[in-house]
């Protein structure tokens, strides 16, 4: 299976606003320690590491475009 | 402490008085006498070898070290005889816990079924496993075991090795066909023949303490994050015989081992582990781990063996045991290619075969260790996440990292024949035989281990009969299940564990791995087999 970067919720404003209401009241230190539960039990519930590589590949690269965006602005 | 445990003399051998071109000529030297060493020449010598093993020592030694010997290691040791006496001295266990803070977070049993000669582990002190292999070299004449020499000079030639060995009367110099190299950790050969040795180094430093105590807890491996007694840090707890404890405590990266070691330091966080200070120390070491190995095990005519080739982190048992696996590979591979009945490409399957091994041990005892000893503040967090997740979810707990305990690895090897038929289940090529329970002709209980060893220790053909025997290539060892004079599948386990139906066949390299296996195996198709897991092509 390949990962699915279609739109997969009827509701995604639903969705993103569920993982913002998570994090209200949380300061960052809690906000981090509730992320790194969350994606460990995402990660579980896709239960595919073919998929879960190719999320990380594309959560990463997300990571350089943004870096590199902040470069060209201080260019 | 620990005393000695055993001395042996060092007696000067005829050896020494030849010199130029008189020097002695042997077709084997193994060079290292812990339980690598012993176990090599042992399995060589039963195979028909002369060996000649130097260590340059005159004593086993001291703490007890390696203490976790495998299922597969102990299988090993029932070919070489003495795997009976290694598992009546030793402490049978399976069962592990996990504990975080005071809570259990789980529990595991690595050897779940029934149906196996052998347990999932003993905890069995390294110095008792030497002293039972060196008295089994003693009964052996074909090993010249000789004490106090140690090699100070090799020269590899085409077709040899001389050494320089050093003694208590001074140099001799004798050649071998092939050295091996099992002199641990810090291998002097291995500088001799100038080979890299790089990998990880981790900063966290452990405090290893045996202790001696009765007391009443469970023959299982106890592993503490963050316990009460070592707040923010790890602790693992292990039975050895003769009430002897092993303790591991995690210690910060900055520690200085010589005031951590002194015992009046050690007393009290033990104290504190157990509750009293009703022990005495038998043995306390600090550490700090390497995960490496060399790149090549090969090199011509000198071949490397267990901590001498590659070194993992302790947790997962898999230091002695991935050495003795090194040494059943090469036994009969060096065997064969000393009798000329395999070509020397065989020796390059040994490195094949080890190295893949060696990657997937120190894979392994490195995720364990950084589960341990977090690298950064995320991966802390993460860890911390799984254990909270651990309390209420299944998943969570196979994710805690205690240490992966050692299992044989699965090879990827020239040796084997790819399936050609449909399998369902059963050891696959380059996998090591699965024990199960069968009976005798005379309806005694045994199992296939015993069985694989009673038709030779060598290349053996496993049928699961329904009619008339195949006819064995020359030279390969039968073990039959069903049929006339076959053995008896008693509790049907021997079907089951090779997925065997009426006909099937598995060929079995001496080192008990499977070679090829066939639903209806012809006399071509196991020649070609043979052949191929030989080394012949």
């Amino acid at each position: 299976m390949a990962l699915s970067t279609a739109s997969n919720f009827a509701k995604p404003d639903d969705a993103f606003r569920a993982i913002v209401e998570a994090h209200r009241g949380l300061n960052d230190e809690q906000s981090a320690d509730f992320d790194a539960a969350l994606v460990l039990v995402l990660a579980n519930h896709i239960g595919d590491i073919a998929v879960l590589n190719e999320a990380i590949a594309l959560a990463k690269r997300r990571m350089l475009d943004a870096s590199q965006q902040q470069q060209q602005q201080q260019q | 402490m620990a005393q000695t445990k055993t001395q042996f003399g060092y007696r000067r051998h005829p050896d020494q008085d030849r010199a130029g071109a008189n020097i002695a000529e042997h077709a084997v030297v193994v060079v290292g006498a812990g339980p690598v060493g012993l176990s090599l020449a042992i399995d060589l010598a039963q195979r028909g070898q002369s060996v000649v093993l130097l260590d340059d020592a005159d004593r086993i030694g001291e703490g007890s070290r390696a203490i976790c010997f495998s299922k597969r290691s102990l299988e090993f040791w029932d070919r070489l005889g003495i795997g009976q006496r290694m598992v009546d001295k030793g402490v049978v266990w399976s069962v592990g816990k996990i504990f975080h803070g005071e809570q259990l977070l789980y529990q595991f049993n690595l050897l779940p079924e029934q149906g196996h000669k052998r347990p999932a582990f003993i905890n069995l002190q390294q110095f008792y496993a030497e002293a039972y292999l060196v008295d089994r070299v003693g009964e052996l004449p074909a090993i010249d075991l000789r004490w106090r020499n140690k090699v100070t000079g090799l020269e590899p030639h085409n077709d040899h090795v001389a050494l320089t060995i050093q003694t208590p009367d001074g140099p001799y110099r004798l050649n071998a066909q092939y050295v091996i190299a099992c002199d641990g950790a810090r291998s002097s050969l291995r500088q001799m023949v100038g080979a890299e040795f790089a990998g990880q180094m981790f900063e966290d430093q452990f405090l290893i303490a045996d202790v001696k105590m009765t007391a009443a807890f469970p023959t299982e491996r106890w592993f503490w994050f963050d316990p009460p007694f070592h707040a923010g840090r790890s602790a693992l707890l292990h039975k050895q015989p003769d009430d002897i404890w092993r303790i591991d405590l995690q210690l910060n990266r900055f520690a200085d081992p010589a005031v951590e070691k002194l015992p009046e330091n050690v007393r009290p966080r033990i104290a504190r582990m157990l509750g009293h200070d009703k022990f005495d120390f038998e043995w306390i070491s600090l550490y700090k781990f390497q995960c490496r190995r060399m790149n090549r095990f090969v090199h011509g005519r000198v071949i490397f063996a267990g901590d001498a080739a590659h070194q993992v982190s302790p947790f997962g048992a898999r230091g002695a045991n991935s050495g003795l696996e090194d040494a059943e590979n090469l036994a009969w591979k060096l065997d064969r290619v000393l009798r000329g009945t395999s070509p020397e490409v065989l020796l390059e399957s040994y490195h094949t075969e080890r190295s893949a091994a060696a990657d997937e041990n120190i894979r392994e005892s490195t995720r364990s260790t950084d589960f341990m000893a977090p690298n950064s503040h995320q991966e802390a967090r993460l860890r911390k996440a799984v254990l909270s997740l651990a309390k209420e979810t299944e998943f969570g707990k196979r994710m805690v990292n205690a240490g992966r305990l050692s299992t044989p690895s699965i090879y990827e090897t020239p040796l084997s024949t790819a399936d050609g038929d449909n399998w369902h289940g059963g050891p696959r090529p380059g996998a090591s035989m699965a024990d199960a329970p069968v009976a005798g002709p005379g309806g005694e209980p045994m199992f296939l281990t015993d069985a694989f060893i009673g038709a030779g220790t060598r290349f053996t053909l496993l049928t699961f009969s329904n009619g008339a025997a195949p006819e064995l290539p020359e030279g390969t060892g039968a073990v039959r299940i069903g049929g006339e004079g076959g053995l008896a599948d008693s509790a049907g386990l021997a079907a089951a564990r090779y997925d065997a139906e009426p006909g099937t066949a598995y060929l079995l390299r001496p080192d008990g791995y499977v070679a090829a296996r066939f639903r209806h195996p012809t006399r071509e198709g196991l020649d070609a087999a043979l052949a191929r897991a030989a080394g012949i092509n």
